[in-house]
């Protein structure tokens, strides 16, 4: 197993909160908004009250221009989030300044590799080390190109989480896990970010499936959009994932100049609140 | 740096052109990306593939087209001998086609059943739309919004071959959102679709791919050439957006040392205005990933795409070909850049003095042409690749000209 623990960091707020998520016997639920969407205040307060809303993990967008594999309603939120001058160092802050408050809580970055690239891998691993990063997810950087940030992350003590995908075949799964620590992102569609929803039984004979190969908790996102679809989720997988459902409920609430009408962050941690039971319920 | 040996055995492997390529693409695409390699790497070496190819091109597409000396043009300059590879006389009016017709023999060999591409000026989608009407697949072709507005006939054209238009209504609205529009699709019908890609861009291989149907270009002018004069040219010129027909027509001559190559920018309202006026992504960006590849882009300092512009709509594109972005880094291919009111100029100019209608695109070339002949002896054998005809922006340069039709 060296090669496997080669390819680990060491024991991180991510692996200890799926061991006490294992503990108390029930899935995790993870939540996606994008940092800085619709302006850098809201979303430090949205971000800081997701703990007690009920979100286990966090995973925080990071906005790109071109975010390829999302679809309009994360695409929007980044556009938002880029309109009100959000870049990597502000994103970088608003995690700091979560983590003065919330030590525990696991905070995922989610983006795309261009921004990290121009902020430089080695200047960005070390100050998202230092703000509390713990993982990244990044959508395009396949396992041929580790060499770029997986390998460094892994070095610097940051979790690089793979997304797998209903076209992972056998034959590609060990490239894909090779390097994976955290987590197992499984996309349950091969599409993009809010659109269909996978099929029960699909997901079940996925996780199955990721479960004989890896020893790592499995969360599974992409189209959970309700309580109740989240609540059937939690069932096989370690976690659920919602991001779209919750960035579409805060791009509700904004009026026409785009500005926050009161009480929105307030509904959507109230909509958190709905999915965290959803997941608690699953297996009672 | 130390020069290559030859400059012509790149990508590596993993797709790389020294730093630049690669297959920064999700992990749904992965998969789909290696099979499209392998499929290629076998059609490349099956007879029938190459002679399925060659057949099409010789019969449909019209191939080879002249290498056409430019008498008159030749004559009012005053110095270098001007020859045009003329590419504008394919069928559909532009180089593009050539790419079109291998990809799609590679789709069908797949077993794909139906067909995704982007278009900025909306001569990439008219030859894809007109390869899947050949070749009786389903089409659909992302096109920006801005784009659909300012090449309205090349639209109706795509229509009238049967295939769908959708308008990409993100970001700018131009080429790289129709990209992003249509790597969606695919990741969201990566069983059945194949996605034609219509510039030397893109995750490996595509780079590779669209420069090996294109080199078609480069090959025939070195015979040509060799009948014409019977010798080597001594300069060749071509656009660059994405570089299709740049990579076509300099591939087959890297390891020819006596050829030097200029590639063209779209520099826009002029380079020293700033990222946003022009599309000029190696004389004005610097090295970020985007749609699968490691080029040149234009983008701020925190790595956000920035739009470009170009009176060209195929050139406004705010990344390069990762080969060129490499070719540049290594000295072998000088890029240079011509402004829209340099392209508008030289359009004017071919038209009154060749009798040709030239593509706003490859009117940067002929700008650079423009500059470059004069000061050249008269046994300077210069080749600019005029890469397709003007007739869909009659519309915008009469507007720009301020006349109204």
């Amino acid at each position: 197993m060296n090669a496997v623990a080669e390819s680990r960091p060491p024991e991180s707020r991510i692996d200890r909160r799926f061991q006490a998520l294992k503990a108390e016997g029930r899935a995790g639920l993870v939540t996606f908004i994008t940092a800085g969407d619709p302006d850098p205040v809201a979303c430090q307060t949205l971000l800081d009250g997701l703990p007690a809303a009920g979100a286990d993990l966090i995973e925080l967008g990071v906005p790109f221009t071109d975010p390829m594999a999302d679809g309009p309603a994360i695409q929007a939120s980044s556009l938002r989030a880029l309109a009100a001058g959000m870049t990597v160092r502000k994103t970088l802050a608003l995690v700091a300044n979560f983590r003065q408050k919330d030590a525990d809580t696991p905070i995922i970055l989610m983006g795309y590799y261009n921004p990290i690239y121009a902020y430089g891998v080695d200047r960005f691993l070390a100050d998202a080390k230092a703000s509390g990063v713990d993982g990244l997810i990044i959508v395009d950087l396949p396992p041929e190109e580790d060499g770029e940030l997986c390998v460094p992350a892994i070095r610097a003590g940051i979790n690089f989480i793979r997304l797998t995908t209903p076209t992972t075949d056998e034959k590609r799964l060990p490239a894909v896990l090779k390097n994976t620590s955290g987590f197992l992102y499984y996309v349950s569609i091969a599409g993009i970010t809010g659109t269909a929803s996978a099929a029960n039984t699909a997901v079940d004979a996925a996780v199955a499936r990721l479960k004989r190969h890896s020893d790592l908790p499995v969360a599974v996102g992409f189209g959970i959009k309700t309580p109740a679809q989240a609540a059937e989720v939690a069932r096989v997988a370690d976690a659920a994932v919602v991001g779209s459902a919750i960035v579409t409920r805060l791009a509700d609430g904004l009026d026409e100049s785009g500005a926050l009408r009161p009480g929105v962050v307030e509904d959507v941690l109230g909509f958190v609140r709905e999915l965290a039971d959803g997941v608690r319920g699953a297996r009672g | 740096m130390t020069r290559p040996n030859t400059y012509r055995s790149g990508p590596d492997e993993q797709g790389h052109f020294g730093i630049f390529g690669g297959r920064y693409v999700a992990e749904t695409l992965m998969p789909l990306i290696l099979d499209v390699e392998k499929a290629y790497r076998e059609a490349r070496a099956d007879p029938a593939f190459e002679g399925e190819m060659l057949q099409q091109l010789k019969q449909y597409v019209g191939r080879p087209n002249p290498l056409y000396f430019a008498e008159r043009l030749t004559e009012k300059l005053g110095g270098a001998k001007i020859y045009f590879k003329r590419e504008e006389l394919n069928h559909t009016g532009a180089h593009k086609i050539n790419n079109c017709i291998g990809q799609i023999l590679l789709a069908r060999r797949m077993g794909k059943t139906r067909i995704i591409a982007e278009t900025g000026a909306g001569q990439h989608g008219v030859a894809t739309a007109t390869v899947c009407a050949l070749y009786n697949m389903p089409c659909v072709i992302y096109m920006g919004e801005t784009d659909i507005a300012r090449q309205a006939p090349n639209v109706f054209r795509m229509k009238l071959l049967g295939a769908e238009v959708r308008a990409v209504t993100s970001g700018a609205k131009t080429l790289k959102d129709a990209m992003n529009e249509a790597l969606r699709d695919w990741v969201t019908n990566v069983a059945d679709t194949f996605y034609i890609i219509g510039t030397a861009a893109g995750p490996h291989p595509y780079p590779t791919i669209v420069r090996d149907f294109q080199s078609v270009i480069g090959n025939e002018v070195k015979t040509q050439m060799q009948e014409q004069e019977g010798r080597l040219p001594d300069s060749l010129v071509a656009c660059v957006g994405g570089g299709s027909n740049a990579i076509g027509l300099f591939h087959p001559f890297l390891d020819d040392p006596s050829v030097a190559m200029v590639a063209v920018e779209a520099a826009g309202r002029g380079l020293d205005k700033g990222p946003l006026d022009h599309a000029a992504s190696i004389n004005g960006g610097r090295p970020g990933v985007l749609h699968g590849n490691r080029t040149y882009l234009l983008q701020d300092e925190d790595g956000q795409i920035l739009e470009g512009h170009s009176i060209s709509a195929g050139l406004d594109y705010p990344g390069v070909g990762p080969e060129h972005a490499w070719l540049n880094d290594v000295g072998r291919v000088t890029y240079a850049a011509a402004t829209d009111a340099e392209a508008l100029e030289a359009f004017q100019l071919c038209a009154k003095t060749e009798g040709i209608i030239p593509a706003l695109e490859s009117a940067h070339g002929l700008a650079e042409v423009i500059k470059r002949a004069p000061t050249l002896p008269k046994d300077h054998l210069m080749v600019l690749c005029l890469s397709g005809r003007g007739d869909k922006d009659i519309f915008s340069v009469a507007q720009h000209l301020g006349v109204s039709l």
